[in-house]
Parts: C-alpha cells; structure tokens; sequence
C-alpha cells in the first residue's frame, strides 16, 4: 500500500532522512523505532506532504505521491495525526472530528445550510469507539494531555483514512493513558482493519503490537522485518536496544 | 431556546419606531451606527472567525460607496443596479486583492493588504475626471424612494438587517465552522483534507461584499462620498470596534461600532480631541477587557456557552 524508496531530505547541510526505505501492506500495522532525531518525524512529513524529498520516491497504492499538497493526500485516504498536540483548541470535541467528516464529505464551502447537526452520527460513532463521547462538549482547549492526544487520532479518524499515520500517538502521556490509546491502535486495526503507520519510543509497546517493525539510525534504515528478526538484528542492538536504558 | 430570539426582535421593534421618536439628526447618526455596524461584523467574518488579518478593510467600504455613487451620478443605469453596483465592484475587487495576498500569513497578509489598499485610496484621490479626487461626489441622485431620511433609515435598516441574517446563517455554516477551524490550527486543516487557500479567499469575498453594502448604504443615507472612507486610518478605526466590542462573538462588533459611532458624535460635540479620547478607550479595553465589551458578558453571564452569543 506504501513504498518508500532510498529517500533523501536535508536541511542545510544536515541531512535528516538519508536513503530510508519503508514499506507497509494493507491491513499491517508497521511501527517506526529509533532514536531522538533519527528523523521519524520528517519521514511521517515526507510522506504526508508536508515536506518535498530531495530525491527518491515515495508511492501510495503504486502512484508516487511526492509534492502532493496535505489536503490533497487526505483526499487520497492518508490521514495523520501529530506528535504534538494539534487539533482545534477553541473548538469542541464534537466540532473538532465534525470538521474532519465535513472536510471529507466536500461539504465544507456550503455557506447557508446550518451546521450544528450535520454529520452528528458519523461522529458521534467515532467518538463512541475513541471513547471521548462523554466530552463530547468540551471545549478542545480543556481536554487532558492523553484526551488531546486521543482527540487527534479521532480528528484524524473523521477523513475515514485507508492509511492512518500516527506521529508518536503517546508521547507526553502517563502508563495507563499510553496501554489505553495503544489498545486503541489495536482496536482501529482489528475492527476496522484500518493500515496503521506509527513511530513510538516505548519499544515494548512496539513489540507488543506491530506486525512489522522499521528502525530508523541517522535518516536510514537499519532493517524492516517481523518483530523477532529485529529483536535479534545486531546492528539493532547496538545502535538503539543498547541504548534502550536511556529512554 | 425561544429566548433567544426575544431580545433581536425587541431592538429591531425598537429601531423599526425609531425615527417616529428621534429628530431628523439622530435618525441620520442611528443609520450610520447601522451601517457601520455591517462595516464592523463584515471586517469580523475575515479577522475574527476566519483569523486573516484584514488591515485594510475601510477600502471594501469606500469601493462600495463610489460603485454606487458613480453609477448613480454618471449613468442612467436603473437605481437598483447601482446600489447594487458597489457591492459587486468591492467583492470583485476583494478577490483580486485577495488571490495576491493570501500566499502570504498573518502581518504579511496585512501589510501587503495595506498597501495595496493604499493604492486604491490613492486612485480615488487623485483621479479627479472620475471620481472627483479630495473633493469626492457630493450630491448624488438617490432614487425617489430612498430619498426622504425616513425612507432612507428604513430602507438601511431593512438591508443591515437581511445582511447581518445572512452573516449569522454563513458563520453557523459548515463554511463557518470550517473558517473557525482555520483561524484555529491551519496546519491541522490542511492535513485533514481542507484548502486552506480556497476557503480564506472565499471568506474575504463575503467580507468584501458586506463591506461594500455598507457602503452602498453610506451613499443613501448621506448621498455624498469622499476619499477618507478608505484611507486607512479608517481601516484601523474599524478593527478597533471588533477589540472592543468582541472578535470572537457575533454581535460584538455590532455592539463596538455602535459604541464608537455614538462617543465619535457627542464627545466631538464637546471635546475637540476624539483621536485621545478613542486612544484612552482602546488602552482600556485591551487592559481591562481583552475580550471586548460582549466577549467579556457572555463569560460572565453565560459561563459555559455564548461563543456565538
């Protein structure tokens, strides 16, 4: 479903992601691991259209995708949530997936109709199975950190991606927040077999749940396979399991 | 939830009653506050839900204001096709000021807004075969039955009115909410599929168009235009009235502008420093009310609601 192929991106002199390869079937959940600064986060920009690669190529369902403007690609079914907190801060939970449903149903230049109900039962579902109905009212703003974080995954959940990318859906939160949106992840896949792409710094979450690991080393990548083969990959040890005590 | 409609409809009686009461002045000054009012709330659509800073919407206003009163004073055009003429002229002249500007963000947006803006005013100014320069039109022909300062007060009435209904209905839109989204987060709607662009240049076309009614409405109640409708300062005067009544409310700057318009007469009257006085007024609200004058009762009257109060 996605390809990245030898990818290269650098900011001035410094070259973020240098040659990395990816590759993610329909239905998988794939989980990036590396470092603080492998460039995780400037893959997920890559492929999200949110920056241009200096060169290679990167393909959706077989078509490249380079230099496609974000808006553009949500269209094509890749949504993304992000590693900080980013959703609509003075709006509420319902109106926030509201606009994301909208957004997707083309609905968003009616300038007459009333907006309060449209939509309601899409997302209403959405944030049944989120499990944020109960704040449905609440304003974004004054959501707890984990809620926000769960809030992004369901604003992204609005655009009914085929593609689901989630830039370190835990990062910032508690032990319990994190086991709660990580059966989350589990629950979008089983359920609704929703291909999930994520980066994530608690490797034992990782193992628990992906199908498929990527390690990302200095903007390339050291090996993509199933869980054991990683686990027993030397570089990988060396480069990030041994390090494992810092994070 | 029939409340809510109780306190729109007794001021509309109340304005509707009006002119029996007032003296022929304080009709005047009531359909300025009218029209300065749409001016205001028109301006808030782009800078207050949209976010996008309009620095320089007074010139949509004056465009309003001379389409009209050139159409009326220099062709026989019907009278209908020139009060409506400004409007048209502001919202097209919105969307090509717009498609330059809206690359750009924020104070980018502004500046470049302001001069371009600058340029127009500067046109109007000095072209004097067309558009009069410094002297601007005086006396232009309102047709016979907007003429008489009570038609004229009824008839700005009836067109605030059906504007600001339409404003209202396009702010509960999904355009709306989608606009508020924007202001909020535009990265967030980029990625979940909206064209960020598309929708800001629609927003500043609405607001254009409004603008340009009040304008046109300008034109009827005072059958004159000049130049200092679109300078800037004016621009500036009417971002003022959305602080001060509330960018983030509906009817604030409806409230803002009636606030101004009304100190703008009688403190005059009295005082010639109104510049210090409007200065005096703006530091206060950006201290003590950062809401504006509405933003700050609907948090206070109506803790949990009253974003579109």
């Amino acid at each position: 479903m996605l390809k990245v192929e030898s990818v290269v991106k650098s900011f001035g002199g410094f070259k973020a992601v240098n040659g990395a390869r990816l590759h993610v079937e329909k239905g998988e959940i794939v989980a990036v691991i590396g470092p603080n600064g492998a460039g995780k986060t400037t893959l997920f920009n890559l492929i999200t259209g949110h920056l241009l690669p200096d060169s290679g190529r990167i393909r959706f369902k077989g078509r490249g995708i380079e230099g496609i403007a974000p808006h553009i690609l949500c269209r094509k079914g890749i949504s993304r949530s992000f590693q900080v907190v980013n959703i609509f801060p003075r709006l509420s939970v319902f109106e926030n997936v509201q606009i994301a449903v909208l957004a997707r149903e083309r609905k968003t230049f009616r300038i007459f109709s009333p907006v309060r109900n449209m939509a309601a039962e899409e997302v209403h579902e959405i944030l049944r199975n989120v499990g944020l109905y109960g704040e449905r009212d609440v304003e974004g703003d004054l959501l707890s950190h984990g809620d926000q974080k769960v809030l992004e995954i369901a604003v992204a959940l609005g655009g009914k991606p085929e593609l689901l990318i989630l830039d370190e859906p835990t990062a910032g939160m508690g032990p319990k927040e994190t086991e709660r949106c990580i059966r989350l992840i589990k629950k979008l896949s089983d359920e609704s077999g929703l291909t999930i792409l994520f980066c994530e710094h608690d490797i034992g979450l990782v193992f628990e749940i992906a199908d498929r690991i990527m390690v990302m080393v200095r903007g390339g990548t050291v090996i993509q396979g199933r869980s054991e083969e990683v686990r027993r990959n030397r570089e990988v040890q060396e480069a990030y399991l041994g390090e494992a005590g810092e994070c | 939830m029939k409340w809510k409609y109780v306190t729109p409809l007794l001021l509309l009686a109340a304005l509707a009653a009006a002119p029996q009461f007032l003296p022929r002045f304080h009709t005047y000054i009531l359909a300025i506050v009218l029209l300065t009012g749409l001016l205001a709330t028109s301006l808030n659509l782009a800078i207050g839900f949209g976010g996008i800073y309009q620095f320089h919407h007074a010139v949509f206003y004056g465009v309003g204001a001379y389409g009209t009163a050139l159409v009326l004073t220099r062709t026989q055009l019907p009278a209908p096709v020139g009060l409506m003429a400004g409007p048209v002229a502001a919202a097209a002249l919105s969307l090509v000021m717009g498609v330059i500007c809206v690359r750009l963000s924020k104070l980018y947006f502004g500046m470049l807004q302001i001069s371009l803006g600058s340029l127009v005013w500067a046109t109007v100014y000095r072209w004097y075969s067309f558009t009069g320069g410094d002297n601007g039109i005086p006396g232009v022909p309102v047709p016979g039955w907007i003429a008489s300062s009570e038609s004229a007060y009824y008839y700005t009435l009836a067109v605030t009115t059906l504007s600001m209904l339409a404003l209202y209905r396009i702010v509960g839109s999904p355009f709306g909410k989608v606009l508020q989204g924007i202001r909020d987060n535009p990265v967030r709607s980029d990625a979940i599929g909206i064209d960020v662009k598309a929708h800001k240049l629609t927003a500043l076309v609405i607001a254009g168009f409004f603008g340009g009614v009040a304008g046109s409405l300008f034109v009827v109640i005072d059958t004159s235009v000049f130049p200092d409708m679109m300078f800037w300062t004016y621009s500036l005067e009417v971002l003022i009235m959305c602080l001060l009544g509330g960018m983030y409310t509906f009817f604030g700057p409806l409230v803002g502008s009636s606030i101004l318009v009304l100190l703008r007469t009688y403190v005059s009257i009295h005082i010639p420093y109104w510049h210090l006085c409007l200065g005096i007024i703006l530091t206060l609200v950006i201290v003590f009310l950062p809401e504006g004058v509405l933003g700050y009762a609907a948090r206070r009257f109506r803790p949990k609601e009253g974003r579109l109060a």
